[in-house]
């Protein structure tokens, strides 16, 4: 059954790798908006040095990283939640339900397969860009790289299983449209990519990174940072963790609800 | 026999020079009439997108005022400063967005090859590619970004002469045609490069959100390509800076600041070029 899964997180990659051009347009588009925010904290930090407790390399690193996750976290929108709608909206569900495949596992191995050549594709290509132009403080030790490696991987679950709770409102809102557009609203505010969230001031900032949206961005960025290392770290990976597992739960609660909603009507 | 009689139906019409313009005009109203009423069926939803337009776009100006939670002035300029900036910048290009915006979708057209459909019909092609699936939900974008000029106009040090009075209005319109431009020639660009809608994001958008920030805070190079190469300088930099009184950083001659209509035709003009040379090179998807 394992290998089932990995079988459809490889087409899940394959599927995005087609688009090349798109890529290659994409990562055009991440490097311009990096160099745009980039000069736009240059000049916040000029004036607020160590704001947020960031240094100003510190805090190009973090402008460029998220850059280079936005793709894969899909902060604005990734395809598979309108993709589930739409098979929601048609009926076609009532055929992937009686599939031998578990629902919210199928779609979370596909999403994991477009998360892992989006940070591939879109992820690397900017953030070597903006090495070349800034002065950045990317760490040295393997060790880090791999903490982070492992926050991505769990921020990815996070940003899955929220969209994934995002998509099956079709069941019982016809046009999902204005949802997802809400949801990303909120998961691009939320995850640190308009301003870190440590600089939010003062409560907004502290309700900001317990909520599980810093998954995707704050907390990765930290950890390859610096900022939160040893057992610190540790623990963060345990917050993205337990974020986690709380919404995979609730989109399986929620999937239970909704399927028994399922009509599907005979030929 | 029947093609020969359609072509000199349909030809002279599209080449009758006087009747062109106003031919244009009654097409794009016709699409975006067609348009808004099939929005109109969905009303919950149309609400929702709007407040969503309105919503995703104050965003960026809720980040500017985090930002101010911590400092007094950005690269010299204040918070209103940088709202009449923002204001400016995020009214011209919602104008654009809302009067042209749909160009940046004919990439998708001219892959699944219903491009096809708009060239047979008698109507100019540019005119209906504009008014493609028209978003009335993109007035959210033009309110949030006359809300914020409307309140940092009495916040700025301005001295309101006449022709600071005059100058307003008009960068806002000369900016949505520069803009406008942008989104007919990343466009006509997509007849090339097909899958790259992405490209011409990063000069409207990106252009977009350049233009909310003060010009000292970039690098030279940027401002030279957001001035030279792209004309985006145009849409609000030079005139606001008149305004409030401040030098450019290109040290660019003063008359430059009344450039913004001369730029924009230009604009136009050069955009309407590349279109033509852009449908020219169509060849539809069978090739």
């Amino acid at each position: 059954m394992g290998g089932f899964y990995a079988a459809v997180v490889v087409r899940g990659f394959r599927r995005y790798a087609t688009y090349r051009v798109a890529t290659a347009a994409g990562v055009f588009t991440n490097t311009v908006f990096g160099l745009i925010i980039s000069y736009s904290y240059i000049a916040l930090w000029d004036q607020r040095p160590h704001l947020g407790g960031y240094t100003e390399a510190q805090a190009l690193t973090y402008v460029w990283v998220g850059q280079g996750l936005l793709a894969a976290m899909a902060q604005m929108g990734g395809g598979f939640e309108s993709e589930l709608m739409g098979r929601i909206n048609s009926g076609a569900i009532a055929v992937d339900l009686y599939r031998p495949a578990d629902l919210q596992g199928w779609w979370l191995a596909a999403d994991l397969g477009r998360a892992a050549f989006q940070l591939l594709g879109r992820g690397v290509v900017p953030i070597a860009c903006g090495a070349l132009v800034f002065r950045l403080a990317l760490p040295a030790s393997p060790v880090v790289w791999l903490l982070f490696a492992a926050a991505v991987l769990l921020g990815t679950v996070v940003s899955f299983a929220i969209r994934y709770l995002v998509g099956l409102t079709a069941f019982w809102l016809l046009d999902g449209a204005g949802v997802v557009q809400m949801s990303w609203i909120v998961a691009l505010f939320f995850s640190g990519m308009l301003l870190p969230l440590n600089a939010f001031p003062g409560a907004l900032g502290d309700i900001a990174q317990a909520l599980p949206w810093s998954a995707m961005l704050q907390v990765p960025a930290d950890v390859l940072l610096q900022r939160r290392h040893g057992t610190d770290a540790l623990l963060a990976l345990a917050f993205e963790a337990g974020w986690a597992a709380v919404l995979l739960a609730a989109g399986r609660l929620l999937q239970g609800v909704a399927t028994r909603r399922v009509v599907v009507h005979g030929g | 026999m029947a093609e020969t009689a359609a072509r000199t139906r349909v030809a002279p019409a599209a080449e009758r020079t006087p009747g062109a313009v106003a031919q244009s005009v009654h097409a794009y109203r016709l699409v975006v009439g067609m348009w808004m009423r099939s929005t109109m069926v969905y009303r919950a939803s149309f609400v929702m997108t709007a407040l969503g337009n309105f919503a995703a776009t104050a965003l960026d100006f809720v980040t500017i005022v985090l930002m101010f939670s911590h400092i007094q002035a950005l690269g010299g300029f204040t918070l209103p400063e940088i709202a009449l900036l923002y204001g400016t910048a995020s009214t011209s290009f919602g104008l654009a967005d809302l009067l042209a915006g749909s160009a940046d979708r004919l990439g998708e057209r001219v892959r699944d090859g219903t491009f096809d459909t708009l060239l047979l019909r008698p109507a100019p092609v540019l005119a209906q590619v504009a008014a493609d699936r028209f978003a009335l939900r993109r007035l959210g974008r033009v309110t949030q970004g006359l809300l914020v000029l409307v309140w940092s106009l009495p916040r700025v040090d301005v001295h309101w002469t006449a022709v600071n009075v005059l100058l307003l209005p008009v960068t806002l319109l000369a900016g949505a045609a520069i803009f406008c431009a942008v989104f007919v020639a990343g466009g006509a660009f997509q007849f090339w490069a097909g899958d790259a809608a992405q490209v011409q994001n990063s000069v409207t958008y990106g252009g977009a959100t350049v233009l909310q920030y003060p010009p000292g805070i970039f690098s030279r190079d940027l401002l030279r390509g957001v001035t030279f190469v792209v004309p985006l300088a145009f849409v609000n930099w030079l005139p606001c800076l008149r305004m409030l009184g401040r030098p450019d950083p290109l040290g660019l001659p003063g008359w430059v600041d009344f450039a913004g209509v001369p730029v924009a035709v230009l604009c136009c003009a050069l955009a309407g070029l590349v279109w033509r040379a852009g449908v020219r090179s169509y060849r539809s998807t069978g090739s």
